[in-house]
């Protein structure tokens, strides 16, 4: 039997969520209007007024948000309420740039944590479960964002923290932790660790919530099979609020988008169309609760796909895919959407290390892409066949993936340019 | 019978043999045969040498791809019809030859052949039972 925590909103009726949305929507944007002088001047230069937006059909006519205006606009240039009424910041970690600094009320605080609360339920959680977050606190949204989830389901929370894996695997079996939420890649190295030690029969866990990295259903199938667990998928970005923005329920097959607090749409990355439902393009979110930090037609450049078929979970929430890319590294080759993140997971798939080389070129007016790969021990043998039957695998691996053609060559090892420690993923010659 | 022979992943670039051959000169390691098989965009150059470990090790240690393989030093007797003699007695086995090359020199008054077989060691012991020489490590001067 499903349970929800917030059923009236999570099972709502298409009317009666839009309209909830076209209400909160219209008086979002007059709160913006109002408040955030730096919107409301991309407002004008487009002519519009809030008297324009009457409905979520009118969404399409407001400006977009990028990660630009957030970093033109540090740190209170975003900012619709007085500080005297915030009461909270999170911020993302800066490695790509300037800060962003997110302002939350206690209202603000009061429904992202409503939202965690809901990812919490739909795995399964209950006052009877003990919730290890092992997510970082701070500044990252993952920790307290989770930890405010707990709390409001009633589970009793383990604030741990990331990292000092003897002290998470101790609490974990002395206190019989039945719920983890972490990131993928530590949920990983834990399992790992459980395995090496020999707890399993020791560890009580059901469920993890897993998020804030990208990860493939290989790794879900991996810790769920390592840890006995049912492994769900979580999104959210600390622009609109942290974890739980969207969240997995027991189908596993897509992220539920609280559409009560966030309009999702989706866009051509190039164009900046809104695409019909069932594309895949950038995802885009509208804040329609928000009250210190409303967003309105932020570009999170994730590229998914959004689906309203009905889910067997009961939820009538939209559904988003697990992000397939940025819109920033997406190449457009043969008039066909590759992200070097699709082809990263082929490689690892198939066996390949994750060094690699994207190379795009034109010749003859027709694209080509060709993946270099670095060879290794594993894959090396004296049989040539062997090899190139390995090959040939690849080859048809990516084909199935991208839907075109790309050509693999095996290369030595390290002999991909890596700079500063990073390799340079993606050489573009018909730009050159 | 079988003698160790390294295989090494060689992307085809001017200059990359060279500095293999220049890695083993360097290590002074000799070189017995060589062969290179190859497709458009890499081959795998495959040696006999004098000491296949230190060859191996010092191979590994400059970042290349490398592995030994087992395969036999088969004497073919300097006459015409010598090699054709030895594939007939393979094929008269059912012997799958993965594939052939010649080795340096001359050991003595034959010449020598590497072959790549499924199982060295149960075709060394038919080659022997038709008189064809197998040559040991020793006899080809490899540790
Ligand atoms: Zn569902």
């Amino acid at each position: 039997m499903e349970k929800y925590y917030q059923q009236e909103m999570e099972c709502a009726s298409r009317e009666e969520m839009v309209a909830l949305q076209n209400e909160r929507l219209v008086a979002q944007v007059k709160h913006v209007w109002d408040n955030v002088p730096y919107y409301r001047k991309k407002m004008e230069d487009k002519g519009l007024t809030p008297d324009d937006i009457k409905g979520i059909e009118d969404l399409h006519k407001l400006p977009f948000l990028t990660k630009d205006d957030l970093r033109d606009a540090y740190p209170y240039g975003l900012l619709a309420k007085p500080l005297a009424d915030c009461v909270r910041i999170q911020s993302t970690s800066g490695t790509t740039g300037k800060r962003v600094v997110a302002f939350y009320t206690q209202h603000d605080v009061d429904l992202w944590e409503d939202c965690c609360a809901r990812a919490l339920v739909a795995a399964g959680g209950t006052n009877e479960d003990v919730c290890q977050v092992s997510y970082g606190y701070g500044l990252f949204t993952g920790g307290p964002g989770m930890n405010g989830g707990s709390h409001k389901v009633g589970c009793l929370t383990l604030p741990m923290s990331s990292g000092n894996t003897d002290r998470q695997l101790q609490f974990m079996t002395d206190l019989g932790a039945t719920i983890i939420c972490c990131t993928p890649s530590y949920a990983e190295y834990l399992a790992e660790s459980i395995h090496e030690r020999g707890l399993r029969d020791q560890i009580k866990l059901k469920a993890g919530i897993f998020g804030a990295e990208a990860w493939s259903e290989e790794m879900r199938h991996d810790i769920e099979e390592k840890l006995g667990i049912k492994a769900f998928d979580i999104y959210g970005l600390t622009e609109t609020s942290g974890p739980g923005v969207a969240f997995e329920c027991s189908e596993q097959t897509g992220m539920h988008i609280n559409e009560d607090h966030f309009i999702a749409e989706i866009i051509d990355p190039e164009t900046l169309e809104v695409l019909p439902e069932g594309s895949q393009g950038e995802l885009v979110f509208t804040s329609i609760t928000k009250e210190a930090f409303p967003l309105l037609r932020y570009r999170t450049k994730d590229i998914t796909v959004l689906s309203r078929e009905k889910c067997s979970c009961g939820r009538t929430l939209v559904k988003m895919h697990k992000p397939m890319g940025r819109s920033d590294d997406m190449l457009i080759v043969k008039g066909v959407n590759v992200f070097p993140s699709q082809i990263e997971a082929v490689l690892l798939e198939n066996g390949y290390p994750a060094n690699y080389q994207i190379i795009v070129d034109r010749v003859n007016h027709s694209d080509t892409i060709e993946v270099l790969v670095e060879m290794t021990p594993e894959i090396f043998s004296d049989s040539l066949g062997s090899i190139t039957e390995k090959e040939k695998n690849l080859v048809a691996a990516l084909k199935a993936m991208l839907g075109i053609y790309a050509k693999v060559r095996l290369v030595e090892p390290k002999s991909i340019a890596r700079s500063e420690g990073k390799a340079v993923r993606v050489i573009d010659k018909r730009k050159i | 019978m079988a003698i160790k022979q390294i295989t090494v992943f060689l992307e085809n670039r001017a200059g990359r043999l060279l500095e293999i051959t220049q890695l083993l000169a360097y290590n002074k390691i000799d070189l017995r045969a060589l062969n290179i098989a190859e497709t458009t965009d890499y081959g795998l150059l495959r040696i006999i040498v004098d000491d296949s470990e230190k060859a191996l090790a010092v191979l590994k240690e400059s970042g290349a791809i490398a592995t030994t393989t087992d395969v036999l030093a088969v004497a073919v007797p300097n006459i015409p019809g010598g090699l054709n003699t030895l594939l007939q007695v393979l094929a008269n086995a059912n012997v799958d030859v993965s594939y052939m090359y010649s080795i340096f020199g001359h050991a003595d008054e034959n010449a020598y052949m590497i072959l790549q077989l499924a199982d060295a060691d149960e075709v060394a012991g038919i080659l022997k039972n038709k008189g064809i020489v197998v040559a040991d490590a020793q006899k080809l001067g490899i540790n």
